[in-house]
């Protein structure tokens, strides 16, 4: 940069393009994506090469014909009769079940387990050590069919239940049966039913579910309008007025209105032939790889929010402590907000491998994404690629949309450093 | 003064007291448990809920594990010793299948005779990872290697191995802590020539092939000297083509040649005898060592300011890791055959190790990445201050310390990718936990035998990687210490 | 440095592989090994013992054509295939044949492109239930938990069949056959579905084979047998009449113990064609006179294959039933060597 070293403008050669680091990275980019493209265009006409010498074709027209296979539970109405596109969008819906509800538990989990450890409790604290260590360094695969064997083995089967001197017996005022193939819970019923929104695609939404939502909602919403009332008028008189019964009120009363007038009641499930109806049948294969997988993300959680909790400094709980903030306070307002900008982004990718591994459904006959678009209508229709391309697509499209999610997340929480 | 004093101040103690025990509560037992397990109600609480679980596992599973049986030939003779021993109607656990099959959970079907070429294969390993991972005290790289060294001589010399091969191991092993004694760097050979000799070990045939697989970078380097006295950049073309050329078209028939004019051959053994642990632990080390490369060039390319390079890096990256590896499994057994010239055909292992390299290369990228970034930034500017170029600056200063810092999540990395290796039980080869379980039961002798060979196959599985995490929590804590 | 055995393997293997799919015979001669597709693991038709020798059904007609083709029935790698892989692992060329009891069905033989040799073991569906539960047909399983083994023609059937005949189940899919007995011993199933060869040697496999019983309804049509690529037809015409010679040999009485002396004292025309004795059937296929005698020879005719592998004296137990040869009121019927 100096004032006499200004070189005299060369004409352009040739050779510059590798020598003259202006040009340099210029022509790596190029020579890389020429690389890239022609090894891509070499898979592809592989493909197609291979694609003709079988006499096969790509197309994705598979997915609307008749799928001809059952699947246990569909989230949506499903039957034999569907096409593979519906028994596709059944799996995906399964996936996602078992994801939300597997980070939603192995979060809760995680975050007791990562605090005991941490406790001051001898033994409490070496026994959540040996549950970390036990799930971190065992294949997933294992704790999924050993869950599902216990299980099995463990609880009755529903003809335990049968008969005059029944073996087993149910629970919860005989709402409830645990038994070895699935549990059995009661549904809701409605004796003044509004009947349902049509959504298309035989999807139907109850228009009592979307009224209990609207009432949780109008009922939050208020809830908020109110503490905002009320801290307006802390800030100007200075005393807060009472408002934990305005706000219990409107949360809870339009709900209770509601069920008197739909007239809600449990119909809790019977013994009738081989299986109980009438109420809701989980199937252990969900509950199985539920449970595995939240104890075998728990552990793993657990480990992250340790060490962000080591990785907050002492003094700062010293610090709280001096202002005579209770341990279990300074652990709630203290250290946990500081410690979680630490244990997000671990999480994160905790959250997309419980995503990735609930594939191992097919090892418990849990027909998620992979049990169905990857399993039998990959199977039946022998469309291989177009299959495994598809399924790897929206696996790749949950990943995006949940990191997509959280990462918003993460920028809400992160400490804005100015 | 002291008459003042004896004056003013009536009592004067004049010697110390002695000093006197704790109260019984602050003492011992007592207060080991009242700080430890009682020192509140909450805690007390958590104290008789950890006990009462203690209690539960013990009450369920010590009987069945009480009433173990080591010697029987099938699972009904296992029950009626049982039976003839316990009494009518109890249970226990019965261990003779991992007895009576431990073989076949640890190697597979791989031919008896040669059992000894994987555990030497296995044993030499710990001397090529003496100078990367236990280069960190002289102690431990000791107590590593002659743990090794007596271990694989034991086994080999059980299983049978010919004279020559052990005494090879021998002076491997001697030579090796001899060596690691003064410089441990000079391993580093061995450490390289490894992979070549390991695959020759476990697949067996002729020495030549994994030989002329070396002439390669041999030829290139070559090339590079010759070609680099006209032009740097024919040099690196050449040193990047020649050996290309070579590897495709000539060392087949050179590895052919050579051999039958001098035999190294050593029995081969077929991929699809791998099964068991042996699989696992094949797959698992050829993938984490395929991955580094080129797990190091896309950490490269994902922090380059090139922009097409970066934006391609993070495309593979985050498609490797938005995928399930059961789906890239899927892919290696049904659509790799697909990508792949018609008529090419290579079997179902190599197919696996290739998708596993890639699923852990994106994992490497990513902790290798987080090496990088958390060198100082001195370490980079020092490096452009000195004018190296960008490639000398990562492979003198960079690299080698931020692969340093990587190591613990390389480990853990590796971790991972060992236990997913039971994956591979669902496009049909021979895991040891799923279908290595499910092929002893269905012989005739153990069907229905379900606990046992799941317990056993975990039990390894939690010792092996219990042990690499302690290890790279280990180094973690030293590096840690290094960096302060 | 590392990067480069990666790179020379690909490099070995792209140039061991045979290149070509066209013409599957003269691959397999210069392999000199028989590339056979068969089940991972299922008692009497695949499964290999605690050394990795595999036995069974399947097996036996793979190492009749690798006799026939090579000369030595031991010349024969076992690719182990699971449900998914099978179809695959033959379109790709991994396999040369596929003997993995599989059902010979229309859009199998048309849109997977493959092509059935023959059938080698005539079956069908069936249920099997614990005797306590009270159900003697299958029409009584309304409302029942049914396990099945997941990737196979099974579940289709299941759902045609409960259709059909207006009931309702709760399927629970078991992707391996260990794991669906499991299920079903410990009551976690009402019934157990599968082909009735397998129901047979689950059943007999059982402690209490007493307490369970096999529906009578066979709810549906299983040929099982050896699939080759589509295209190749002389390969497809050496499978199909090297499993013709084996059936055509127990209807002759050519059995692995007379065979040597048969060849040279047979008066009986049809058998020293089928020998070798007089015409050259073998040069019509590409292979020598003596094929079908060392095809004979690796283990026994038809009929002593299946005494061997799944027959009543052994644990599994099956009668001939549609597998007695047509001249015992059967379906096995060999085309005539000619």
């Amino acid at each position: 940069m100096s004032d006499t070293a200004i070189p005299a403008q060369t004409p352009f050669r040739l050779s510059m393009l590798i020598y003259d680091r202006r040009y340099r990275s210029l022509t790596f980019q190029v020579i890389v994506f020429i690389l890239v493209m022609a090894f891509g265009w070499w898979l592809i006409s592989n493909t197609i090469e291979n694609l003709r010498v079988l006499g096969k074709d790509f197309n994705f027209g598979f997915l609307f014909q008749r799928a001809g296979y059952d699947i246990p539970q569909p989230p949506i109405p499903y039957t034999s009769d569907d096409t593979h596109l519906r028994a596709a969008v059944v799996g995906v819906l399964n996936t996602l079940i078992v994801t939300v509800l597997g980070c939603i538990a192995a979060t809760v989990l995680g975050v007791i387990v990562g605090v005991a450890r941490l406790s001051n409790n001898w033994l409490f604290a070496r026994l959540m050590t040996i549950y970390v260590e036990a799930f971190r360094n065992v294949p997933l695969l294992l704790w999924i069919l050993v869950v599902f064997s216990v299980f099995r083995e463990v609880l009755p089967p529903p003809n335990a239940f049968r008969g005059e001197n029944a073996t087993a017996s149910m629970i919860f005022f005989d709402n409830v049966a645990l038994t070895n193939r699935y549990t059995a819970i009661p549904t809701l019923g409605m004796t003044n039913d509004p009947g349902s929104l049509d959504l298309g695609w035989r999807i139907t939404i109850s228009w009592a579910t979307i009224a209990f939502a609207v009432a949780l909602i109008g009922g939050w919403l208020v809830h908020r309008a109110i503490a905002n009332w009320a801290q307006k008028t802390q800030d100007q008189t200075g005393s807060r007025p009472t408002t934990w019964w305005m706000s219990l009120a409107v949360m809870t009363v339009p709900s209770l209105l509601l069920i008197w007038y739909f007239g809600l009641h449990l119909i809790p499930p019977e013994m009738k032939g081989f299986n109980f109806v009438g109420g809701l049948n989980i199937s252990n294969g969900l509950v199985a790889l539920w449970l595995a997988l939240t104890l075998y993300t728990a552990a793993f959680i657990a480990e992250i929010v340790r060490a962000g909790i080591l990785a907050i400094s002492k003094g700062q709980s010293e610090a709280s402590f001096a202002l005579g903030i209770s341990p279990r306070r300074t652990m709630s307002l203290v250290v946990l907000p500081q410690a979680l900008r630490v244990i997000i982004p671990p999480l994160i990718s905790q959250y997309l491998n419980l995503m990735k591994n609930s594939s191992l459904a097919i090892a418990v006959g849990f027909m998620d994404l992979k049990g169905t678009l990857g399993g039998t209508t990959l199977n039946q229709t022998g469309r291989e690629l177009e299959s495994i391309l598809l399924m790897m697509g929206i696996y790749l499209i949950l990943s995006l949309i949940i990191s997509a999610g959280m990462n918003y997340f993460n920028s809400r929480v992160k400490l804005k450093e100015r | 003064m002291s008459e003042l004093h004896a004056e003013t101040v009536p009592f004067v103690r004049e010697t110390m007291l002695p000093p006197a025990p704790p109260p019984t509560q602050e003492a011992g037992a007592v207060r080991w448990l009242r700080t430890n397990l009682f020192s509140g109600p909450v805690n007390s609480a958590l104290t008789i809920l950890g006990l009462l679980i203690v209690w539960f596992l013990v009450n369920h599973f010590w009987n069945w594990f009480a009433h173990s049986v080591w010697n029987a030939g099938s699972l009904s003779e296992c029950r009626q010793i049982i039976i003839d021993r316990w009494g009518e109607g109890s249970t226990g656990a019965c261990w003779a299948v991992v007895r009576e099959r431990w073989m076949q959970f640890t190697f597979g079907f791989y031919p008896s005779g040669l059992y000894w070429r994987p555990t030497m294969a296995f044993g030499l390993l710990f001397v090529a990872l003496a100078p990367v991972l236990f280069s960190e005290s002289r102690k431990i790289r000791r107590i590593v290697l002659l743990t090794a060294a007596v271990l694989t001589l034991s086994a080999m010399a059980v299983l049978g191995a010919p004279t020559h091969w052990f005494i090879f191991a021998a002076v491997i092993f001697i030579g090796a802590t001899v060596i690691a004694e003064q410089n441990p760097g000079r391993l580093l050979i061995f450490s390289l020539l490894f992979p070549f000799l390991g695959v020759w070990w476990l697949w067996g045939g002729s020495l030549w092939g994994p030989i002329m697989a070396l002439v390669g970078p041999v030829l290139g380097w070559v090339a590079y000297r010759l070609l680099g006295r006209f032009s740097p950049i024919l040099a690196g073309i050449g040193m990047i083509l020649v050996p290309l050329l070579w590897w495709i078209f000539l060392a087949g028939d050179a590895a052919r040649d050579a051999e039958n004019l001098a035999s190294l051959a050593i029995p081969a053994v077929a991929s699809d005898r791998f099964g068991g642990f042996l699989l696992s632990i094949t797959i698992g080390l050829s993938g984490i060592a395929l991955s580094l490369p080129l797990g190091i060039v896309l950490a490269l390319a994902r922090r380059s300011d090139m922009f097409l390079v970066k934006t391609l890096a993070v495309m593979f990256i985050e498609f490797i890791r938005g995928v399930p590896l059961i789906a890239l499994l899927f892919v290696a057994s049904l659509l790799l055959n697909y990508f792949m010239p018609p008529g090419t055909n290579f079997d179902i292992i190599l197919r696996v190790i290739i998708m596993v390299t890639v699923f852990a290369a994106a994992y490497m990228a990513e902790v290798i990445r987080g090496g990088l970034a958390a060198l100082p930034k001195g370490q980079y500017e020092a490096a452009d201050a000195l004018g190296l170029d960008y490639w000398k600056a990562q492979r003198l200063i960079i690299l080698p310390q931020a692969l340093k810092i990587s190591i613990p999540g390389i480990v853990s990395t590796f971790i991972g990718m060992f236990k997913d290796t039971t994956l591979v039980t669902f496009v049909g080869l021979y895991d040891p936990l799923k279908s290595m379980s499910d092929a002893v039961r269905a012989s005739t002798d153990w069907k229905g035998i379900y606990w046992e060979p799941y317990i056993f196959v975990g039990l390894i599985f939690f010792i092996i990687c219990f042990g690499m995490s302690r290890y790279s929590m280990y180094l973690e804590r030293r590096l840690q210490r290094e960096h302060r | 440095m590392k990067k480069s055995i990666f790179l020379g393997t690909v490099a070995a293997a792209t140039l061991t592989a045979g290149m070509g799919m066209a013409d599957t015979l003269a691959d397999v001669k210069a392999r000199g090994e028989l590339n056979c597709g068969v089940n991972t693991g299922l008692v009497g038709f695949a499964a290999p013992d605690a050394n990795g020798n595999w036995t069974g059904f399947d097996v036996d007609v793979c190492k009749a054509v690798a006799a026939a083709v090579l000369g030595d029935p031991a010349k024969v790698k076992y690719v182990p295939t699971t449900g998914q892989t099978r179809f695959t692992a033959l379109a790709s060329g991994e396999v040369d044949v596929l003997a993995r009891n599989s059902t010979w069905t229309f859009s199998r033989d048309t849109d997977l492109k493959l092509d059935f040799a023959g059938v080698n073991y005539y079956d069908g569906q069936g249920f099997m239930v614990s005797k306590d539960l009270g159900v003697t047909s299958a029409k009584e399983l309304d409302g029942a938990t049914v396990c099945i083994q997941t990737g196979t023609t099974t579940e289709l059937n299941l759902a045609d069949y409960f259709k059909a005949n207006n009931m309702t189940y709760t399927p629970v899919n078991i992707d391996s056959n260990a794991e669906g007995e499991q299920q079903y011993m410990a009551g976690a199933c009402d019934a157990y579905t599968t082909d009735a060869s397998g129901l047979a040697a689950t059943r007999a496999a059982f402690a209490d084979p007493e307490n369970h019983i096999i529906l009578p309804e066979i709810i549906s049509k299983e040929p099982l047998g050896p699939a080759v690529r589509h295209g190749d037809s002389n390969w497809g015409d050496i499978v199909r009449w090297t499993l013709y010679a084996l059936i055509a040999a127990e209807e002759y009485g050519i059995t692995s113990k007379n065979i040597e002396e048969l060849a040279k004292s047979s008066q009986n025309p049809e058998v020293q064609r089928l020998l070798g004795t007089t015409d050259d059937l073998g040069a019509m296929i590409g292979l020598d006179k003596e094929w079908a005698r060392r095809a004979i020879a690796a283990s026994g005719n038809y009929g002593e294959i299946f005494a061997a592998n799944i027959g009543e004296q052994t644990p599994i137990g099956l009668a001939r039933g549609l597998n007695a040869q047509w001249t015992q009121g059967g379906l096995m019927y060999a085309m005539p060597f000619r």
